[in-house]
């Protein structure tokens, strides 16, 4: 038995699907979260159902790609439980009386429910489920309220018999039946409903908005660096290395298999970041320099999500984005970049125009370092002071707005303007920041630690056999000519494609100067993206858009590299 | 019983409330619709960023915000002065 979840954008759809399932899945408080579908089974149940997680939608006539997958996984259902927002009845019921019509067995989890009494909302839900004919359960799906009714109730599902009717009469007959069984007090402003004004407001909001992203850089660096300075440095460096001398001493000191587990000695010891064996540098890079990082961005990022900030700087930043031939909800799948490109190139499916989503995914992948490039550069270019960082981060805004600026003259096709909900600020729920945080956190490990080792054990390798010698030759006239770079970046560079965090750290071993490695930072993130964003984006643009989007990354690279290379 | 006047939501001021009565077609409208904004709802707009960027209004119990262009299809009538 195949049960969909769904209902509109952010009403709790997957919070609810963890609470059936188990299985964690990422929730926010932003519509649009969910862009693909994630399936689970039912925990409670003796004959197993299929739980399916399926993207929010506003009507059953598709205006995006997530909604598109919506509306097809519909045809797969046996039974619909639609999740309705309580605090939202009329909007929410309007979805319901769609669905009704696409005769497949219903019940409704009239969600949010607690949300309900502190905004003055009453819902008779008895005399709901008697209007409607189906099973009405109130829930709270954040807090498991209501989820074993739910469970239990599934077998009352209920097919309608209903002629086809138009909007109209739809909305006529959602009225009807709201007037029934609603009644709203009113409810003077919550201090959270001012906060949410102001944010969206432009003479109060835009200083808030340079407040928030002050303060999560500064929390995200505080925290990072606490974290590898008080923790992961020490262990490694007290801990770890004088385990791995110890194998380098019982190995001999060099050949291939020493060279292979703990790395090359750099003027007789062993270093975490130069040295690039497995052991060391393999293990050092994943957990001592990124994880920190990756932890920290995620716990702030996931913080504004679950608060329901997102939406709000979306409004903020629509005319700035517009000149960019994109609207301001784009700023959701770029902020989702920071932390790895392949969710946020993921992420633009809740954007409703091709031409958006291929601009959009194209500046992720050019201009948006992912957390891990970003740790590392912190770590490498910020012993060289802060004002390099500071250039790296400049340089890739400015890059991501002027060719923003430029694809907007380009490409063709249109841009739809902004329409938004904006959700209400709301306390983020500890268990589902967590559990995000610690998916996420994960995520970064299973992806990047194989990805690491395979690609230490190929450089030495490579190395061995001398095929970078023959690279860096080949790529001499651009490497050194254009970007002023030694030919060892070569390597560097062709690494870039496997993990950006392991390239940076190869440029740690080359002695460059201070605007070397700005210049390779830079190069570094615009040049082509890692292999397993490579693959999502010739998968969500198809083959011409990979195309075009390559070429625009390969000329812009040039360009800037060679530039930074001349002004500094 | 005081006067009323029609104006679009573009034009409104923040804090200012009226009810829709009717909306243009056009690019994106239906989807307007199906977000809870219709003839007959009563709307406040909260705020409008500078040099004709987006509308933020409240209709029902949501907030939605809405592009210059969009709110300039939906007309409105208000107490006038």
């Amino acid at each position: 038995m195949k049960i969909l979840l769904v209902g509109n954008p952010n009403v709790g759809k997957s919070a609810f699907f963890s609470r059936l399932t188990g299985v964690r899945v990422i929730a926010s408080n932003y519509p649009g979260t969910t862009v693909g579908f994630t399936k689970g089974f039912l925990k409670i149940a003796d004959d197993a159902g299929e739980i399916i997680d399926v993207p929010g939608t506003y009507t059953l006539e598709p205006t995006c790609k997530a909604e598109e997958v919506a509306v097809e996984m519909l045809g797969e259902g046996d039974v619909i439980i639609n999740v309705l927002d309580a605090t939202n009845l009329e909007r929410n019921l309007f979805l319901t009386l769609q669905l009704v019509e696409k005769g497949i067995p219903m019940i409704i989890a009239l969600n949010m429910w607690d949300d309900t009494k502190h905004r003055g909302i009453s819902i008779d839900a008895e005399k709901l489920e008697e209007l409607l004919g189906i099973p009405v359960v109130p829930t709270v799906a954040v807090s498991g309220e209501g989820m074993k009714k739910v469970i239990d109730r599934i077998p009352e599902a209920r097919i309608l018999p209903l002629p086809g009717r138009t909007h109209p009469e739809m909305w006529a007959e959602v009225g009807r039946i709201v007037e029934q069984v609603q009644t709203v007090v009113h409810r003077h402003h919550t201090w959270r409903e001012r906060l949410g004004d102001a944010s969206i407001h432009p003479l109060t909001g835009i200083p808030i908005a340079a407040l928030v992203l002050l303060a999560s850089f500064t929390i995200v660096r505080f925290i990072g660096e606490g974290l590898i300075g008080f923790v992961f440095e020490p262990l490694f460096e007290k801990l770890w290395l004088p385990l791995m001398t110890d194998l380098s001493d019982a190995l001999g000191g060099s050949g291939f298999w020493h060279d292979v587990l703990v790395g090359e000695l750099i003027n007789g010891e062993l270093d975490l970041i130069e040295s690039f064996g497995m052991l060391t540098t393999g293990l050092f890079i994943p957990f001592g320099a990124v994880l920190p990082y990756v932890v920290a961005f995620y716990l702030v990022l996931g913080f504004l999500e679950d608060l329901g900030y997102l939406p709000r700087m979306a409004v903020l930043l629509d005319n700035l984005l517009h000149r960019m031939g994109i609207h301001g909800y784009s700023i959701i799948p770029t902020l989702l970049g920071m932390g790895c490109n392949v969710p946020g190139i993921l992420a633009t499916r809740i954007l409703e125009s091709k031409r958006e989503r291929f601009i959009v995914a194209t500046l992720i992948s050019i201009a948006v370092p992912c957390a891990a490039l970003q740790a590392m550069v912190i770590g490498l270019v910020g012993d060289e002071g802060i004002q390099y960082v500071a250039i790296v981060y400049g340089t890739l805004i400015v890059v991501w707005i002027v060719i923003g600026l430029i694809l907007n003259l380009i490409v063709k096709g249109f841009t739809p303007e902004l329409l938004i909900e904006i959700p209400p600020y709301r306390l983020p729920p500890l268990r589902i920041m967590a559990s995000k945080l610690w998916m996420r956190t994960i995520g970064f490990l299973r992806e990047a630690i194989p990805v690491l080792m395979a690609g230490i054990f190929v450089i030495t390798v490579l190395y061995a056999l001398n095929v970078f010698d023959r690279l860096a030759n080949a790529a001499k006239p651009v490497v050194s000519g254009l970007f002023g770079l030694p030919e060892d970046a070569t390597a560097a560079i062709v690494i870039g494609f496997l993990r950006k965090d392991m390239a940076i750290g190869m440029l740690g071993g080359l002695d460059l100067t201070s605007g070397q490695l700005v210049v390779g930072s830079v190069v570094l993130a615009m040049f082509f993206p890692c292999i397993a964003s490579f693959v999502v984006l010739g998968k969500e643009l198809g083959l011409k858009g990979l195309m075009g989007s390559i070429i625009v990354m390969l000329v812009a690279t040039l360009v800037v590299g060679s530039l930074l290379n001349l002004i500094l | 019983m005081t006067d009323r006047k029609q104006i679009t939501i573009a034009q409104m001021e923040a804090g200012q409330s009226g009810r829709v009565v009717n909306i243009d077609s056009g690019r994106g409208m239906k989807r307007v619709e199906a977000m809870g904004l219709r003839p007959g709802k009563r709307v406040t707009k909260i705020s409008g960023m500078f040099m004709r960027g987006p509308i933020t209004i409240k209709v029902g119990g949501t907030q939605l915000a809405l592009g210059f262009g969009m709110a300039q299809k939906v007309m409105v009538e208000v107490a006038g002065k």
